[in-house]
């Protein structure tokens, strides 16, 4: 009986945790001076190109091919990404999520991340009244 | 008797190249895995840790001809596992081959590393834990401690196989990314669990930075940013009985990586002896391959 009840808290904490990965509470933790920032690639075809790239090679394995998602790993084509502003994904991107699966990507250069931003855009456009 | 060891040195060299270069090839036209972010070191960890589910396979190779001793050849295979995105644990085997002499599997090391914050702040620490099985006939260089000299290098193997060190290693690893570039710097501490010896210590530093900081809206390999070239700097601090680098081994090693867009990492680093105690120079190449989510091939849903 212990046992068994150890295994479901297990699967519960499992739950918890797949589910948390998507739930947008990293959004709270951006600083406001990230949250402003201007992507200096926002809406350059050659940089969506090189993001598509940059995505391809170092987030599609976990967000699938086209971003839809893989398993628990979370759509990047979503309503609160197009609400994100492009500060507030390129934080995500540098600093991860640890705790909840998401590596920081803080070793690739600004630029690059920059790029995947870009891409993302191009998947999320800003929703209707613009960026918040 | 000496001609014959010397073609078989070389046959054994020359088989593992090959073997190395197929392999790369049969990978390379296997299917599109990916780069990473990983900087260009053999010896100096950074922050980057695996990815969560994926498994990096790497040999690293590592051949000298020391001044009075004889060429050796040491490959390591190494496999990395991201278990999440702030826990990598990582399994070493390794051997060496030597010539006029023999070869031998040297043995086997464990380790883990802990990224213990939630962010990427300016200076980003990992904490590094290895458990080491591994015999005196080790010349892998993975990393450099206590106080060591070449002079090691010209006993025969019969008589390193016999005496084998089973040790803790501790690493405080600091990182920074600023610009572009990776600034990395290592604190190594070393302890003998079977034997009564001082604590060891040692360090490596290293800054390295991709050729191009933007990416190319064309798929390529040999692109700018697909490379990254760097310089490490290690060596042994001496003991917690005689500290200081007065009896240690130093190196300087310009580094160079090609990350290809199918998840092949190269890397090549000649590395040059700064002291008398020093291998003159040591020559480092390795390859290795990212597995992507090699964690999904064990679960039902992908």
């Amino acid at each position: 009986m212990k046992g068994r009840m150890v295994v479901l808290a297990a699967l519960l904490g499992a739950w918890v945790v797949c589910f948390a990965a998507a739930d947008g509470s990293w959004l709270k933790k951006v600083p406001q001076a990230d949250r402003t920032r201007v992507n200096p690639f926002a809406g350059k075809p050659d940089a969506v190109a090189a993001g598509e790239n940059l995505f391809r090679n170092n987030c599609a394995k976990c967000h699938g091919a086209n971003a839809e998602g893989k398993g628990s790993r979370p759509s990047l084509k979503s309503e609160r990404l197009a609400a994100a502003t492009d500060g507030e994904i390129a934080w995500l991107i540098k600093n991860g999520q640890m705790y909840k699966g998401m590596p920081s990507w803080g070793g690739l250069p600004e630029q690059e991340r920059w790029q995947i931003v870009t891409y993302l855009r191009s998947l999320n456009p800003p929703a209707e009244g613009g960026q918040k | 008797m000496h001609t014959s060891s010397r073609r078989c040195f070389r046959h054994f060299s020359v088989r593992i190249a090959v073997l190395l270069a197929l392999l790369g090839f049969a990978v390379t036209s296997w299917r599109r895995a990916e780069a990473q972010q990983e900087p260009p070191y053999f010896v100096t960890y950074s922050s980057v840790m695996e990815e969560p589910g994926n498994l990096e396979i790497e040999n690293q190779n590592i051949s000298a001809a020391p001044k009075n001793a004889r060429a050796f050849f040491a490959p390591t295979v190494e496999f990395e596992y991201g278990i999440t995105a702030w826990w990598t644990a990582e399994a070493y085997v390794q051997g060496q081959a030597t010539q006029f002499d023999s070869s031998m599997f040297t043995g086997f090391r464990f380790e883990s590393r802990f990224r213990p914050l939630p962010h990427e702040y300016w200076i980003n620490p990992v904490i590094y834990v290895e458990y080491e099985d591994v015999n005196a006939g080790d010349k892998s260089f993975l990393e450099v401690t206590g106080n060591t000299s070449i002079a090691t290098l010209a006993v025969p193997n019969a008589l390193l196989r016999k005496e084998v060190e089973r040790s803790l290693e501790e690493k405080l690893i600091l990182s920074s990314n600023v610009k572009g570039w990776n600034l990395s710097e290592n604190f190594i501490s070393e302890k003998a669990l079977n034997e009564s010896e001082a604590w060891e210590f040692g360090y490596a530093l290293a800054a390295s930075r991709p050729l191009s900081l933007k990416g190319s809206a064309k798929e390529c390999t040999f692109c700018r940013q697909n490379f990254a070239a760097g310089v490490e700097f290690f060596g042994g601090l001496g003991t917690s009985d005689s500290f200081g680098i007065s009896r240690t081994e130093q190196y300087l090693a310009p580094t160079i990586a090609l990350n290809t867009p199918r998840g092949l990492t190269y890397k090549f680093s000649p590395e040059f002896g700064l002291n008398d105690n020093s291998v003159g120079v040591l020559w480092r190449f390795g390859v290795s391959y990212e597995i992507q989510q090699f964690r999904d091939w064990f679960r039902r849903t992908k």
